[in-house]
């Protein structure tokens, strides 16, 4: 058991050092390095070369790494050129913004997907099962974006039920009941939107673990000791196929950060994702490290997660 | 004499001798209604959209028209126009066209490279089957959305393969985990322990007698694929990190919807795509799904 988890543990680190190997290359192949959008146009040549040996910029690449790497280690990202200001201040509000939007996407799928699974299971090839089914279905086959597209346009313009962009609303005092409403409120949509098309896996998932989990032996001494029907689902059944479901959530980690970039462009939410994109298109190529790696660590600790309470739940995965 | 003797043999062919694997996958289309209706719309879709954009002049569909700008569908233009006055039907059928062949081209090469690393890493088993299993966990918890953009941004020249080629490279792993779990079993098998024993090379083993014997699972798996691809290629053209403007995709039509405006007044810009891709992906996978039930004799339908 333990032996498990200390070599799960193991395979994590290079995983991240290879990442961030990867990412620094990436970023130094960008076109154009942070220097041509920081000076005048009109500097000479040489001038030019001056500042980039004074910013250490011409130095290979493992050295760049190295410098760059032991600045991470002690929580330092570099400095943002376009915003002349740390990456670490740049991101921290965004980083907070963003952590909230995918807070709630994961309690909104759980809370969807759990009901949902649970009446499919136990009810299974009912007209109630068949049309859960179809709307997970459906929901495999609609991309996030599209699908945000349209909750934006139906509820935030044709019905206006909710804001159509940002994250709150200008003007209100920070800590102030009004502006927790407001962030709720600027919330609720993305994370709906993401939600109800992230929740479709887990449901397909529940759904046949219970109706697995419902012809076991178990189950029928259960039965056959009397017990009624409402506490076999609930005491037998439900907690056998609850705890696979509750261990794909640091995999749910990977799913958000790809629907995070998609909701926060469409709902022009202030979040990492969206930072990540303007980043991009600025050349802002320290910004974008970081979000990336950022982003990387969670997925890779995420996966992390889920196999190490996977291996508590289910011996059999465990890798040798 | 020798054709008479196969048509013989064909006749007296044992009924009980299981079908083949391609037959197999074919009858359970025909007999899943939706399935079929929804191959014979695809064929039709693909069709149309490839013989009618052979006729549509490219460049003449993406020319600015300052006169027709954002003009409501008419007679002229069937679905309108978009903010530059390019006719936007022409868009969508150039846009399905390039959607398609990228999502055919993508699943081609990640297919390919899957399968060969899922043949290789599960035929070996062990310590390379081991080594290369972690590669695949590496890969699969890179933020993929995240790099594809990353890269797209500094391809210097960039094409519609170059862009074929970075999608794939980040979208090679599914597949590859489910051949490699497939190979695992099929390399316990007699056969493949009768032909080592006879001293057949590896190579041969892997892709002559191996693959064909999981080459209903490769269709299924490619089929899936396909629908997945057309999404994420939509998505990233919708973020505008897929095609070039001067070649449409369905997600670049649907990416004019970010401008409120849009999205707001002028429908027919990014309504008709945003269908489009929803038919077609709920389509593939109509078909995927047939075919996967197929592949698993439990589920079949007849």
């Amino acid at each position: 058991m333990w032996k498990f988890i200390v070599r799960r543990i193991l395979i994590t680190i290079p995983q991240i050092i290879l990442l961030s190997v990867l990412l620094f290359l990436l970023a130094q192949a960008m076109p154009g390095d942070a220097l041509s959008g920081l000076v005048d146009p009109n500097v000479s040549l040489e001038q030019k070369n001056a500042l980039r040996e004074k910013l250490g910029l011409n130095a290979p690449w493992y050295e760049k790494y190295g410098e760059w790497a032991s600045g991470l280690v002690q929580g330092d990202l570099g400095q943002s050129f376009r915003f002349k200001m740390p990456v670490s201040d740049l991101i921290e509000q965004r980083m907070i913004n963003t952590f909230w939007l995918s807070l709630a996407t994961l309690i909104i799928t759980y809370i969807i997907a759990i009901p949902l699974g649970i009446l499919s299971g136990r009810y299974n090839d009912t007209i109630l099962d068949s049309s859960i089914t179809g709307y997970t279905y459906i929901g495999f086959a609609t991309p996030l974006f599209i699908f945000g597209l349209v909750m934006l346009w139906v509820f935030g313009y044709q019905l206006q039920w909710f804001p159509t962009s940002g994250s709150v609303t200008p003007g209100l005092e920070p800590g102030s009941f009004e502006y927790v409403l407001s962030k709720a409120q600027h919330l609720l949509l993305p994370a709906i939107s993401m939600a109800l098309i992230q929740t479709v896996s887990t449901v397909q998932y529940l759904r046949s673990e219970i109706v697995d989990t419902k012809q076991r032996e178990f189950i029928i001494t259960a039965r056959a000791k009397g017990a009624s029907e409402s506490r076999v689902y609930n005491k037998h059944i439900l907690r056998n196929s609850l705890l696979p479901i509750a261990a794909f959530f640091g995999y749910e980690i990977t799913f958000l950060i790809g629907g995070t970039v998609f909701v926060e462009m469409i709902f022009g939410f202030p979040g990492m994702g969206q930072l990540f994109i303007e980043s991009i298109l600025l050349r802002d190529y320290s910004v974008v490290n970081a979000v990336v790696l950022i982003f990387g660590i969670a997925a890779i600790l995420g996966a992390l997660l889920s196999d190490i309470i996977l291996s508590l739940v289910d011996p059999r995965i465990r890798i040798k | 004499m020798e054709v008479n003797n196969t048509n013989l043999a064909n006749q007296i062919q044992d009924p009980t001798k299981s079908p083949s694997g391609l037959k197999i996958l074919w009858k359970e289309i025909v007999r899943d209604k939706l399935a079929l209706v929804s191959l014979i719309l695809l064929t039709l879709i693909t069709v149309f959209v490839y013989g009618i954009a052979f006729v549509l002049d490219q460049d003449e569909i993406v020319r600015v028209d300052l006169f027709a700008i954002h003009e409501p569908p008419s007679e002229e233009f069937i679905l309108g126009t978009d903010y530059g006055g390019r006719d936007i039907f022409g868009q969508l059928i150039i846009g399905t066209r390039n959607s398609l062949s990228i999502g055919f081209l993508v699943t081609a090469i990640s297919g390919i490279f899957g399968i060969a690393f899922g043949l290789i890493a599960g035929y070996f088993g062990g310590y390379t089957d081991n080594a290369m299993m972690r590669v695949l966990d590496f890969f699969q918890v890179l933020p993929f959305t995240m790099l594809v953009i990353v890269f797209v941004s500094i391809v210097p020249n960039y094409t519609i393969l170059a862009f074929s080629i970075i999608m794939a490279a980040f979208n090679w792993m599914g597949i590859a985990r489910l051949i490699r779990s497939k190979a695992l079993q099929e390399k316990e098998l007699d056969y493949v322990q009768a032909s080592k024993t006879l001293g057949t090379s590896h190579t041969k083993i892997i892709f002559r007698e191996v693959m064909p014997n999981i080459s209903s699972l490769i269709i299924v798996t490619m089929t899936l694929n396909l629908a997945a691809n057309i999404g994420i290629e939509s998505g990233l053209s919708f973020l505008g990190f897929g095609f070039p403007e001067s070649t449409p995709s369905l997600g670049t039509l649907l990416s004019y919807a970010t401008n409120p405006q849009t999205l707001e007044y002028r429908w027919w810009i990014w309504v008709p795509a945003a269908i489009l891709i929803l038919v077609m992906m709920l389509m593939v996978r109509n078909v995927g799904e047939a075919l996967r039930r197929a592949t698993d004799a439990r589920q079949r339908r007849g």
